[in-house]
């Protein structure tokens, strides 16, 4: 197996699912002769031709309301929002739309499409390209979220989702892009939409996060264990649909929970997560539930030591995991 | 990865070297201006410091009281070196509070405390401010279950082996179970005396006496097709005439006049006439027996023996009462024979003993039937004349071994029973 960067995983799924698939085809702004802004789809113009990578105006609306009417037409689109931050002149195309058409139709319709976008901070990017839009969409029945924390994953979960008769919004951290490597099989595969990932046993505290948190957490748990904590880190993988299972069973388990975000606290995926172990395991419960999140203010700063402090790290984590091993 | 030092909840707070001035490393304590005990207002000098730049007077960051000083006067420290330690007053006075007054627990903990039923008292909380956690409750039960485990093994190896001894030695039957295998809480409290004694199950070792019981029952329970039937009996007549004798046949006798005489005698004249129910299955054929001994049912202690009545027809009421004194007394005492226990052919149950009014008895293998006779109790109950009146009542309960015998034979052969229960006592009885 080849070691690749996330984004590679990401080119790679992409580039295997339009071999193996005609009807899958990308859409998106400068998706085509520049590659991505990203260069998630590098030398898919050159591989598949314009017909199948097509570079379209400024406008989300537009690319995910064509990939909505292709896919249901038959064809298998995977539109690209440049930034998360852009998704929202698409917000009614995807809620009103892709995510409400099989309910509708009364099953005659289905659109089986698939949105990337890139979201997340700590890449310098400010207001418009920072933002975590998870919480804006998995409130919407009908729709599949998927936030995939390694290359392995992300491959499997974007062939996955490019395979789903549904639609699926891929959110990819972008500060995984190149930060993360790992080892990603060079065929197709799939991994199931859905299923959260235990990343790490422990018996001290419960934590669950998801994205680029997810490696915050993992080396903020690996101090801890030379303090003796051990850290039982659940990856959501899925916000939507959320595994509620794997959530109750590591809740009970050791009946102190953290949730981490990068998102801001307030109505966030935290708090779904939150009511699901208080509806399920209350008695499990050894602590009240904890929630490490991005402060309540409108966006990213753009100043370096802002950005800093609004951001999670390592230590701010490993701080606040000390804490509720302790309580 | 740079962490910080945990803080958060500590209740006592250092105060670090300051820095006076930019290029300022070190400082040196030039004198305490509170010592150790003081109470400290925030802001409030601790201390004077020298550096090469200026003389300055440290302020506390806090409010509470001087605990620790660090750093002796005229010693010099870099920056950020803690120099004394203050305990926070508020801070420290809610702690105890929160420890001592209003244990709060989670519910994680109050269920754990409710399934082992464990006092939280005796728990040491290691959480936030001495909160019990889960973790410590779980420690908790996991060592008082070790201190459990040893103590039963112990208990097993000190009081199995005398025991053994003392049964070879003597033959008893009984006396020796007791001090078997219960576990003497002693050794419990002795072994961990903050430990809260856990309410363990008791494990008791299995008498030699207690195993033939269960092999017997179990043995009789899963081959013989049991059924079973009830009658009625109005002992009005016996009850008035055993009061009017008992006194002077305890005298004259030396054995009390109890009912169970006048039952056997009834029953063991009507097992004459239905000579089926003294009776044994021997798969090709069913024996009856020529004669009738009564097996009566004796608890002693823990263990039940059934001592046999030989040739009970030929006996009269205070013949019976005799037997059944003699062997009820040798039976608590461990000195039945093995003559005296063998060769019963009908048992007849005296469960009103305990008060019962209903049981369902277990064949008593190889016999075909066991009768119980309850509790006598006094009934309104409507007679002939459709008044209703107070009588004695008691129950007479059946089980039988449907190989061998019927509900007919069995009912004519209670209804025989009750026909001459009702009528002893109706003339003068004779006991002899």
């Amino acid at each position: 197996m080849a070691i690749r960067t996330y984004i590679q995983a990401i080119t790679d799924a992409l580039d295997v699912e339009m071999a193996l698939d005609d009807s899958v085809f990308i859409l998106g702004e400068d998706v085509g002769k520049r590659g991505g802004v990203f260069s998630a789809t590098a030398g898919l113009i050159e591989k598949y031709g314009e017909e199948r990578v097509l570079d379209t105006p400024l406008s989300e609306s537009a690319i995910v309301g064509v990939a909505i009417g292709a896919s249901m037409a038959g064809l298998k689109p995977v539109a690209e929002i440049q930034f998360a931050d852009f998704i929202f002149p698409a917000y009614n195309q995807i809620v009103s739309e892709a995510a409400r058409i099989r309910y509708r139709s009364n099953n005659d319709w289905n659109c089986p499409v698939t949105i990337r976008a890139p979201y997340g901070g700590g890449v310098h990017g400010a207001l418009y390209h920072s933002q975590s839009v998870e919480a804006l969409f998995y409130h919407v029945p009908g729709l599949k979220i998927v936030t995939p924390s390694t290359p392995y994953e992300a491959k499997g979960l974007l062939i996955a989702a490019i395979r789903d008769p549904d639609p699926v919004l891929f959110l990819e951290h972008k500060k995984c892009y190149r930060l993360v490597k790992g080892e990603v099989p060079d065929d197709d595969y799939t991994l199931p939409i859905g299923k959260a990932n235990v990343k790490r046993e422990g018996d001290d505290i419960t934590v669950f996060t998801y994205g680029l948190m997810t490696h915050y957490c993992l080396e903020a748990a690996d101090v801890l264990a030379k303090d003796g904590i051990s850290v039982h880190l659940v990856d959501l993988v899925s916000i939507r649909p959320m595994d509620q299972q794997a959530i109750v069973e590591a809740a009970e388990r050791t009946g102190k929970v953290l949730i981490v975000h990068e998102d801001n606290k307030f109505g966030g995926v935290g708090a779904e997560i939150s009511a699901i172990i208080a509806e399920e395991c209350l008695f499990s419960l050894d602590a009240p539930i904890r929630r490490l999140c991005g402060p309540e203010i409108p966006a990213m700063p753009f100043s370096p030591p802002l950005e800093k402090y609004y951001l999670l790290s390592a230590s701010k984590i490993a701080e606040s995991m000390r804490e509720l091993a302790r309580y | 990865m740079p962490m910080d030092e945990p803080k958060g909840c500590e209740d006592v707070s250092e105060v670090k070297m300051p820095q006076l001035g930019e290029t300022v490393v070190e400082g040196t304590v030039g004198r305490w201006l509170k010592q150790i005990g003081d109470p400290v207002e925030k802001y409030e000098a601790l201390c004077e410091v020298v550096t090469d730049k200026v003389n300055a007077e440290i302020p506390s960051d806090f409010k509470g009281v001087l605990t620790e000083i660090l750093v002796a006067e005229g010693t010099t420290v870099p920056v950020g070196t803690p120099i004394c330690v203050i305990q926070e007053a508020a801070v420290s006075s809610e702690t105890q509070a929160a420890k001592q007054d209003s244990p709060r627990f989670s519910p994680a903990v109050l269920q754990l405390l409710q399934k082992y039923r464990l006092d939280p008292a005796l728990i040491e909380g290691t959480g936030i401010n001495g909160r019990i956690t889960r973790k410590d409750v779980m420690d908790y039960v996991e060592a008082a279950s070790k201190i459990t485990a040893v103590s039963s093994t112990l208990s097993e190896n000190a009081g199995g082996a005398p025991a053994e001894a003392a049964e070879t030695a003597t033959g008893a039957r009984s006396g020796t179970v007791q001090s078997n295998g219960v576990i003497p809480d002693t050794t419990l409290s002795v072994d961990a005396n903050q430990q809260y004694p856990v309410h363990s199950d008791t494990v008791i070792a299995v008498s030699p006496v207690r195993r033939t019981i269960a092999k017997r029952m179990l043995e009789s329970k899963q081959q013989v097709p049991h059924a079973w039937m009830m009658v009625e009996v109005d002992v009005t007549a016996l009850a008035r005439f055993r009061d009017k004798a008992k006194e002077e046949f305890q005298r004259k006798e030396g054995v009390p006049l109890t009912y169970l005489p006048f039952f056997i005698k009834a029953i063991v004249e009507s097992i004459k006439e239905f000579p089926i129910l003294n009776s044994s299955w021997a798969e090709d054929t069913i024996i009856i027996k020529n004669d009738i001994n009564v097996s009566i049912a004796v608890a002693a202690g823990d263990a039940l023996y059934v001592p046999v009545i030989h040739k009970a027809d030929r006996q009269s009421i205070a013949g019976l009462a005799h037997s059944i004194s003699e062997l009820a007394f040798k039976a608590r005492n461990g000195r039945l024979t093995p003559a005296e226990v063998q060769g019963g052919t009908f048992t007849i149950n005296n469960t009103g003993a305990f008060g019962s009014i209903q049981s369902v008895p277990i064949i008593n293998t190889p016999q075909a039937a066991i009768l119980t006779v309850e509790s006598i109790v006094r009934r309104p109950v409507v007679i002939e004349s459709d008044a209703i009146a107070i009588r004695s009542i008691v129950n007479l309960c059946l089980s039988l071994d449907h190989r061998v015998l019927d509900g007919l034979v069995c009912g004519r052969f209670m209804a025989a029973v009750k026909g001459r229960l009702e009528t002893m006592g109706t003339q003068e009885v004779n006991v002899y």
